[in-house]
């Protein structure tokens, strides 16, 4: 950024113009600091398993969430009156979390798959999902391979795969 | 057999580079002509060498070799051929080996063009290009290793991921996206070549722009084909989604646009050669950075490579080639003064600090929302990513300034202007920002930054024009040349330079208005359909006629049939589908596409249940999205409008054909 440094101001003597300069750059450098952290900070988009997001409680709730996990047996049901679904998501560890997804399924959606959903925790203590995305792995494995899921690679191959409004 | 002779090529290949680095670097401490030459044949080595164990993956590919362990990975006897060849891109370790020919192809053509020139730089660059040859090299030498010997060679292989196989744009984009990141090299090495030399004459300004503007090209190529690919394969209906793998592809250029600006200053008035030197190191560092994080499976995405142990080596090699070129920077950057100063505040020169200062924190932004996860992983343990609001929250105002700023920008004249003359500059343009502004309200734009946009693209547009017709009015007037030849004469034959940059110019304006339309003013629904069923999107209707099974020797789709009409006028039918490869588990959709000269209409299909003959479709009304690919195209044309090098000798006659045929193509959409 020495670039914005050599513009010298005609007005000022050439040393005052220096600190003058640099003095600017710097407060200029904090404040653009300021707002891209806190843009950072209002936008993050945490990556959570049932088990977690239960044991964070009343501190997920309003947070952008991914929350990741297979469907449970017996859980899927449409929403009445609307094209989205229903279900519980489920993690080794004994999580459960039931999700009201809006919108359309995807092509692959069924219970017992690996599925990542975009949402907000409802304080109801349900999870609001607006994005579904299905699991995409990258590798190639044998078919009938049995569903067993690795969540977090899930979540990262899912990545920007699909955007519903 | 194939992989003993593989793997020795790779080892030839790391020992010359190894060797030629340090025959490069003596040579460059005390230079001699044979030293220079000794340099000189090793770096036509390693190329020769990258291109036989190419070659000769390719041919393995193509036999169906599954002896050699890449083959074995990604071949398959059920893909059609071309497929086979792209092959030898679509993973990890055919993508390194490409990398090495690419490279080698750089090394190359940037050593035989300035064979008899620049001896006091030159040895130096060859240098720091082996030594980056001999790094990819070692990667496939160890970490990476794609000519590994299989014991018990299967039958058949899986193929590559189907994605990949899903459209003909995978076949372009990587070979643009390797030529781009790839070539940043050459310039790295040129800059450091300035740096250890200790002076950064005028003559060598002018390689160093060119050899930056090439690979620029590509990469400026290659960004966008790989929205293009997003757009057309993955069936979200956009084409840029701020994942970290894009954003890979998107700092680099950042860098090297910023770079390519201020070399032009530097040109012109001899100030900030360090600067521009260090933005340059800044490109190729981020091209290692991207490298690390689409290979090492740090981050996950649909563009990037499987984990793989190759991930710490590139890091190593990231931070090794930072702390040398900081300390080279650091060492060396009082060498590189300045020899002119920048008079008064409002002219050009000013406009193209502003511009650097732009892109520095554009990539700033960019950089930290990409790489701040990773930082809170390692140090808390927190998985997260940075939402794409943070990024397009950053990057609308810092685009729309840089629009704005290429029309200020180059309607201020050089040095100092008096205030009448600044306002005679700054004034007429605004007329083309109310047009455009206005023809924005009155086709129902209402998001205000799409409005900002707008106006600063219409500014933008009348000075830009206005500078690419003016030589030619000039000519024509003084001369009492017909328009055509005018714009031959002046427009290519001379100035070449200053049209391209103008036409690169007319491109991005074009991208960006188009990018800020396309995001706030289409329509996206998601529908469900019966057998015979109609709903309507916008302007447009469409009705579910069936669904068909099409068989392939590769896949399996389902495809379904659309009806659709705009305005009540039939369009035909379209046809989403959904594909089921062979060997894989998923089904890969392919969105279908129609484009008109102002939007595109995509249909996607979200799911088919056939017993009940249900479909449901994602429907896209995307405005302008088609102009953006063809902008690309413009700037990729006013780029090789400025690199074409002025006649010499007796290629004149050939480049010049090319150039006017180029300079027609490149006339056409703008009139």
């Amino acid at each position: 950024m020495s670039g914005a440094a050599t513009v010298p101001s005609p007005a000022l003597h050439p040393h005052r113009t220096k600190w003058f300069a640099l003095g600017a750059l710097a407060v200029a450098a904090v404040a653009f600091a300021i707002i891209t952290v806190g843009g950072i900070g209002r936008n993050l988009v945490y990556y959570w398993g049932p088990t977690e997001l239960r044991e964070a409680g009343d501190k997920a709730v309003g947070a952008t969430i991914r929350l990741g996990g297979l469907v449970a047996s017996g859980s899927l049901a449409r929403t009445e009156g609307a094209s989205g679904v229903e279900f519980d998501v489920i993690d080794r560890k004994g999580g459960r979390v039931h999700v009201k997804s809006h919108g359309i399924p995807p092509q692959l959606f069924r219970e017992r798959i690996g599925v990542v959903v975009e949402g907000t925790m409802d304080r109801g203590g349900f999870f609001e999902g607006n994005r579904l995305m299905v699991s995409h792995s990258n590798e190639y494995r044998v078919p009938g391979d049995k569903a067993d899921v690795n969540v977090e690679e899930m979540m990262r191959t899912t990545e920007g795969l699909q955007e519903a409004k | 057999m194939t992989p003993l002779l593989g793997r020795t090529l790779i080892l030839l290949a790391l020992l010359v580079a190894t060797t030629g680095t340090m025959v490069a670097f003596a040579a460059g401490r005390r230079p001699s002509a044979s030293g220079a030459a000794w340099a000189r044949r090793f770096a036509y080595a390693f190329a020769a060498l990258m291109v036989a164990a190419n070659a000769l993956m390719i041919y393995a590919l193509l036999a169906h070799d599954f002896t050699v362990s890449y083959v074995a990975q990604v071949g398959s006897r059920q893909v059609p051929t071309w497929v086979s060849f792209v092959s030898l891109w679509s993973s990890l370790e055919g993508s390194i080996l490409f990398w090495g020919l690419v490279l080698g192809a750089y090394i190359t053509a940037a050593t035989r063009a300035t064979r008899d020139r620049h001896p006091e730089y030159m040895p130096y660059a060859i240098g720091v290009w082996l030594a980056c040859g001999a790094f990819f090299s070692f990667l496939l030498a160890g970490p990476a290793q794609p000519f590994l010997t299989v014991a018990l060679p299967p039958v058949d292989g899986p193929g590559p991921n189907p994605l990949l196989q899903n459209h003909v744009l995978m076949v372009i984009h990587p070979p643009f996206l390797y030529a781009g990141y790839v070539g940043m090299t050459i310039p790295f090495g040129l800059a450091c070549a300035a740096l250890l030399a200790g002076r950064l004459g005028h003559d060598f300004i002018r390689p160093l722009r060119a050899w930056l503007l090439l690979p620029w090209i590509f990469l400026t190529c290659a960004i966008v084909l790989g929205g293009w690919w997003a757009y057309e394969v993955l069936g979200w209906g956009g084409y840029w989604a701020w994942d970290p793998v894009e954003n890979a592809s998107f700092l680099p250029w950042l860098t090297a646009t910023a770079a390519l600006h201020s070399a032009l200053l530097m040109e012109r008035k001899g100030i900030l050669k360090g600067w521009t030197v260090t933005l340059v190191i800044a490109t190729f560092l981020l091209t290692i950075l991207g490298t690390f994080m689409t290979r090492s499976g740090v981050f996950n995405s649909v563009h990037s490579f499987t984990q793989s142990a190759i991930g710490p080596t590139i890091l190593a090699f990231l931070a090794g080639a930072l702390l040398l070129s900081v300390i080279l920077l650091a060492s060396r950057i009082d060498t590189l003064a300045s020899e002119g100063r920048i008079e008064g505040r409002t002219n050009r020169e000013a406009m193209f600090l502003v511009n650097n200062l732009l892109f520095v924190l554009f990539t700033f932004t960019v950089l930290v929302g990409t790489v701040f996860p990773l930082v809170v992983e390692a140090a808390r343990g927190v998985k997260m990513s940075v939402g794409r609001p943070y990024f397009d929250a950053m990057a609308v105002p810092m685009g729309a300034a840089l629009l704005f700023l290429m029309g200020v920008g180059p309607a201020l004249p050089w040095g100092r202007a008096t205030a009448e003359q600044t306002r005679r500059a700054l004034l007429p343009p605004l007329a083309g920002a109310a047009g455009l502004a206005a023809v924005g309200l009155l086709v129902g734009a209402r998001n205000p930054w799409t409005l900002v946009t707008l106006a600063f693209g219409g500014y933008t547009a009348q000075v830009t024009l206005g500078e690419l017709l003016l030589p030619l009015r000039q000519r024509m007037k003084a001369h009492g040349e017909g328009f055509g030849h005018a714009l031959l004469e002046a427009g290519v034959r001379r100035g070449r330079r200053r049209t391209g940059a103008y036409v690169v110019h007319a491109g991005a304006a074009i991208v960006i208005v188009a990018i800020a339309v396309s995001s706030t003013m289409g329509v996206s629904k998601e529908l469900q359909l019966r057998t015979g069923e109609s709903a309507s999107v916008g302007d447009y209707t469409l009705t579910f006629l069936r669904t068909d099974e099409v068989s392939e020797p590769h896949r399996q789709s389902l495809v379904a049939r659309v009806a659709v009409s705009h305005r009540g006028r039939e369009i035909g039918v379209m046809a989403p589908r959904m594909n089921q490869y062979e060997r894989q588990r998923e089904p890969v959709g392919t969105p279908d596409v129609h484009t008109s000269l102002t939007e595109d209409f995509y249909l996607s299909i979200m799911n088919v249940d056939a017993q009940s003959g249900t479909l449901a479709l994602h429907a896209l009304v995307n405005p302008m999205v088609g102009w953006i690919w063809a902008a690309t195209g413009l700037m990729a044309l006013g780029g090789l409008i400025a690199l074409v090098p002025r006649r010499r000798g007796d290629a004149v006659a050939v480049r010049a054909a090319i150039v006017s045929a180029a300079a027609e193509l490149g006339a056409a959409p703008r009139g």
